[in-house]
């Protein structure tokens, strides 16, 4: 590794999964200066994935603390919350905080993260939106046996959140506007065994299906729905529409973004001094020809937090990990690896238990993607094989791929 | 004080892979690394107690199949984030094709 000698003080901006890890993974490599994370949430850094999950069907949220006060003290990492950083001085390294405040630093970390977007039809703020553990405990405060829900979105977190109202006895519905469910997340035939298993728990998964506008109806909601003579009405109405990088910030230092703020492969921004990982920045991937990505996933913001923080201390390295995420819906699984476009042709491995998986092999032959649904984590060991295969670049026969009595740990070694 | 219990049959577990085993309502993780030799653990990852026999055997090392935690299970050590705790790992001893786990 490069000499340490000349960075004394790191800030990191941000206090969600990826500041928290890179803080901890200085330390790891040995770090001794000063770290300062600064958070504008009130709280100690808390895992995110949950609140649309298991922890919404809590009576009472919890936070999973990713560090809590112990932890931050043992590390020696100095945590400002509620806090938010207003500007940077990049000419003098120092950030101006939301109370005047100023921390200097030899290297700043860019980990902003993304907020919910709002639907942008009239109305589209009486949607409650869910991000963060105050959004969560909101929401649950609405949710209970009985209440009719519209979600409008079926990505991940809608459906996410679906599956915990339905099984926290709500009526729901939810509403996609585009053809499918997880367009984006997903292959069609695997978003196919989730929206059949919302049915079969008696949630309407309704695609091609345009909200214009939300009214208030008494203490309820009125959504307008295009082609529908009558709104849909519901106690409750969330959207789960997506997230918009947190860029302000580094926009206004003068740093390059786009869909995010822009790095390079070694998470290094326009500023050799400012460092940006996790939802909040955009980033060649050199596993997919240098294409520009970012990526909203509790893996991604750990992945490069590790590499953030190594290079924050001079390291050089370059962050090429495979876009990894998961979701659980019901008992239901779902573990994704790698990423997949149009040209891909698809293998399908179906164990007989209930799980799947499909491959996606590039016209080179090349593993680009996989993805397994089944009960609980059932194909998360085959997931994770593939996420190696794809990262070697393995050219994997298909009729292996297919063959579920195949270990797939053999590919690895072949 | 010692408490030989068997665990499981040793051809029940592949070389390099791991499989759950249940003894008196506690789960335990029972590997047998390359080399042939059998270890057992804590079923669960001390991160967010997810089945560590849901995860993957690479050389001495599982990973949780969740969150990528891993472990050296030969010594139960945490191998860095996100595991902040390490695994706690039983004697093991193998006798006529069955393994035992020491439970103390």
């Amino acid at each position: 590794m490069a000499a340490t000698d000349s960075v004394e003080r790191i800030v990191l901006v941000g206090a969600g999964e990826c500041g928290a890890r890179v803080a901890r993974v200085l330390r790891e490599q040995g770090f001794a200066g000063e770290i300062t994370m600064i958070g504008d949430e009130p709280h100690a850094p808390y895992e995110r994935p949950p609140l649309s999950k298991a922890a919404l069907i809590d009576d009472e949220i919890s936070p999973v603390e990713v560090l809590p006060a112990t932890r931050l003290a043992e590390l020696g990492v100095e945590l400002i919350a509620g806090t938010a950083v207003e500007s940077l001085d990049r000419d003098r390294r120092l950030a101006v905080l939301s109370d005047r405040d100023e921390v200097t630093y030899d290297r700043l970390l860019l980990a902003t993260g993304a907020r919910a977007r709002t639907l942008p039809i009239a109305g589209g703020e009486l949607a409650l939106t869910l991000r963060t553990i105050d959004d969560a405990r909101a929401l649950r405060s609405r949710l209970g046996p009985g209440r009719s829900v519209v979600v409008i979105g079926a990505g991940l977190i809608g459906l996410e959140v679906a599956a915990s109202a339905s099984q926290l006895g709500c009526d729901v519905a939810v509403l996609e506007a585009a053809p499918r469910a997880l367009g984006r997340a997903l292959p069609a035939e695997m978003a196919d065994v989730l929206v059949k298993r919302h049915a079969d728990e008696g949630v309407e998964v309704l695609c091609g299906v345009v909200p214009t506008d939300i009214t208030r109806l008494g203490g309820r909601f009125a959504v307008g729905v295009g082609g529908f003579d009558q709104p849909i009405t519901a106690d409750v109405v969330i959207a789960g529409v997506g997230a918009t990088p947190n860029v302000e910030l580094a926009r206004a230092s003068g740093l390059s973004c786009e869909n995010g703020i822009a790095v390079d492969d070694r998470l290094r921004t326009d500023d050799p001094a400012i460092f940006a990982a996790g939802d909040c920045c955009s980033f060649p991937h050199p596993l997919y020809e240098g294409r520009r990505i970012r990526l909203e996933s509790w893996r991604n913001a750990h992945d490069q937090a590790v590499v953030a923080a190594a290079n924050m201390l001079g390291g050089n390295e370059q962050h090429s990990a495979v876009p990894w995420f998961w979701s659980d819906q019901y008992d239901i699984g779902l573990q994704h690896a790698g990423l997949a476009d149009e040209t891909a042709s698809s293998v399908v491995r179906d164990s007989g238990d209930g799980s799947q998986i499909r491959f996606a092999l590039a016209p080179d032959g090349r593993l680009v993607a996989a993805s397994g649904v089944g009960p609980g984590i059932s194909t998360a060991k085959d997931i994770r094989v593939a996420e190696m295969l794809i990262a070697a670049g393995n050219r994997p026969d298909a009729e292996t791929l297919a063959d579920p009595s195949v270990s797939l740990k053999r590919l690895l070694k072949s | 004080m010692s408490n030989w219990t068997k665990a499981c049959n040793a051809d029940a577990v592949d070389c390099e892979d791991v499989i759950p085993v249940a003894i008196d309502g506690h789960d335990y993780a029972v590997y047998r690394s390359p080399d042939d030799d059998y270890f057992a653990t804590d079923g669960h990852c001390t991160h967010e107690a997810f089945p560590l026999a849901d995860g993957l055997v690479m050389d001495n090392i599982i990973e949780c199949p969740k969150h990528n935690g891993r472990f050296d299970y030969t010594t139960g050590e945490g191998q860095g984030a996100p595991i902040c705790e390490n695994l706690r790992t039983y004697p093991v001893k193998v006798e006529g094709g069955s393994v035992y786990i020491d439970l103390g």
